[in-house]
């Protein structure tokens, strides 16, 4: 399928479209919610629940607005220019259907530099406050950042040699006809490095821990750490979004059974949100239950990591790219 | 076995021996590096086997099953028995290039192998020789292992990989070396990791430390 076809849309596929946003709208604090569920049930203590990032996201959308002394409309924008990101790249990816109204529009490199310009608002904002924290975090955020894009590029290559195209759609569906690439080394090498610039983009262990906020250890809260009230909801909300959306993705791209076609019917839209909400749910549990073996790397560990997961990206381009045999 | 079958498991066996030489490179526990290159010789001795099947060859998969024997299990035996018990001889404590700038030259380095090995995959397009680039850059990583490390066994561990590198080449290449020639190498590197065994254990009683860059002087 080229990304002529896709380009008529259809009635159903703008629903599964609009269904998927306001899915991972709705989902993404419940994905955030049922991975602390996990960690706490593991940990041995009760947990909050999976509800409690939805219930603390709304305590926090009613407070009071407050905005520290002398910063700019670059602190201010940056929540919404994250959130808005992340929003149109729910939009764009192929996870409950393949035609997405968007999805000649974006390719991967489409979507990978949306991912970016939400961690670029965030690390100007960091910047911004003028505090040690603040450009701590974003010093930090960027050193992980200029390692994980690469990688990202890299990986998401060598998977769209065998689809011959870098749109996502097309490559979903051609690993859907031709489940037996799934095996060949080039696409094992691919999973391994996304799953780790996944973890580190999200800022989950072992790159950065999600629930600390101990001045020597943290990244991404450090950068959050001004924010308050309806903002720090939205940052929040947005990063719980990323999470959901780059899982939804790792799922679709390796995983493609269920997801509708570019015309489905009500009843395959029905199918493909069932199938991609389990398939997340899996994920994150399996990446919750991960993280309660795993302990934090040292910061100087970290490129260290980056760059192992860059050399596998790079070694699945070289496979895809040169084992591949003009026959089949 | 069919053409596709013998495709995916070649090209398996050779990502795999490929993959091995980098997490060789990433780990700095020597223990844990001797028990990868005993998992690089299992992907070594799938190749031969691989073809051996595929073409109906007895005398391949001979080749294969002595390869398996000596490279995945003895040589990684007799190197993890010169591994020493302390602490700081259990890991590549000071390398002379970091981790992560080895992991970025090791990417150059197979880039390279692919660069130069075009010419010859142009001479005979099969699946076999689409996978000498990865023994190839098998070899270049395992020379610049030996000449980044410090510890004896972790150089022994490069020389392995080097010859690993070399018997694959040679089995993508030729499609089968003579029983006679793959034994003589064999031996010769099962001699060479014994003599380097023994020399590690002496230098570890004369000096107590196999640091070989401590070893710059003479001494009467």
């Amino acid at each position: 399928m080229s990304a002529a076809d896709v380009s008529t849309t259809h009635a159903t596929a703008i629903l599964a479209t609009l269904l998927q946003v306001l899915a991972v709208l709705a989902g993404a604090p419940l994905v955030v919610g049922g991975m602390r569920q996990i960690r706490a049930r593991l940990e041995g203590r009760a947990g909050g629940g999976i509800g409690q990032p939805w219930r603390d996201l709304r305590k926090q959308l009613r407070k009071q607005q407050i905005t520290p002394l002398g910063t700019t409309a670059v602190f201010a924008l940056a929540p919404a220019v994250v959130a808005g990101s992340t929003l149109l790249i729910a939009a764009i990816l192929p996870l409950i259907a393949l035609g997405s109204p968007l999805d000649p529009a974006a390719d991967l490199f489409g979507v990978v530099g949306l991912l970016f310009l939400g961690t670029v608002a965030l690390t100007l904002a960091g910047l911004d406050t003028g505090t040690a924290f603040g450009g701590m975090g974003s010093s930090r955020e960027i050193t992980i950042a200029a390692l994980v894009e690469p990688t990202i590029l890299l990986a998401v290559f060598a998977l769209s040699v065998p689809g011959q195209s870098a749109n996502l759609a097309a490559i979903v569906s051609a690993t859907a006809n031709n489940p037996g690439q799934l095996v060949s080394p080039g696409s094992l090498l691919a999973f391994v490095a996304l799953a780790i610039v996944i973890i580190a983009e999200t800022g989950r262990l072992p790159v950065d821990n999600p629930s600390t906020h101990l001045e020597l250890t943290m990244i991404h809260e450090a950068m959050v750490l001004e924010y308050a009230g309806p903002k720090l909801a939205l940052v929040e909300w947005a990063s719980a979004m990323r999470l959901t959306v780059l899982l939804g993705l790792m799922a679709n791209l390796f995983l493609p059974w269920g997801i509708a076609g570019p015309d489905p019917s009500l009843l395959a839209v029905l199918i493909g949100f069932v199938a991609i909400a389990v398939k997340i749910a899996v994920l994150a549990g399996v990446l919750a239950a991960g993280e309660v073996f795993t302990a934090k790397l040292r910061l100087f560990r970290i490129p260290e990591l980056l760059a192992g997961s860059f050399l596998l990206a790079l070694l699945a381009v070289t496979a895809s790219y040169f084992f591949a045999t003009p026959t089949n | 076995m069919t053409q596709a079958t013998y495709n995916g498991l070649l090209n398996l066996a050779a990502g795999a021996f490929l993959l091995a030489a980098v997490m060789i490179v990433w780990r700095r526990e020597i223990q844990a590096t001797v028990k990868l290159l005993a998992w690089q010789g299992l992907a070594l001795a799938a190749i031969p086997l691989t073809e051996g099947i595929y073409q109906d060859d007895g005398a391949l998969i001979l080749v294969g099953v002595v390869v398996l024997l000596l490279r995945a299990v003895v040589l990684p035996l007799l190197l993890a028995r010169a591994v020493g018990t302390e602490a700081h001889e259990r890991r590549e404590s000071a390398p002379l290039v970091n981790t992560t700038t080895s992991l970025l030259i090791t990417a150059g380095l197979t880039i390279l192998a692919y660069a130069v090995t075009r010419p010859i995959i142009a001479l005979d397009p099969s699946p076999a020789t689409r996978a000498v680039p990865a023994a190839f850059a098998v070899i270049l990583i395992a020379v610049f292992l030996m000449v980044s490390r410090r510890r004896a066994v972790s150089q022994a561990v490069g020389f392995m990989m080097l010859d690993n590198g070399i018997a694959a080449t040679a089995f993508l290449i030729t499609a089968g070396v003579p029983f006679i020639v793959e034994l003589g190498a064999s031996l010769d590197v099962l001699f060479a990791v014994l003599v380097l065994g023994l020399l590690t254990g002496h230098m570890r009683r004369t000096f107590g430390d196999t640091d070989l860059d401590q070893l710059s002087e003479l001494r009467g």
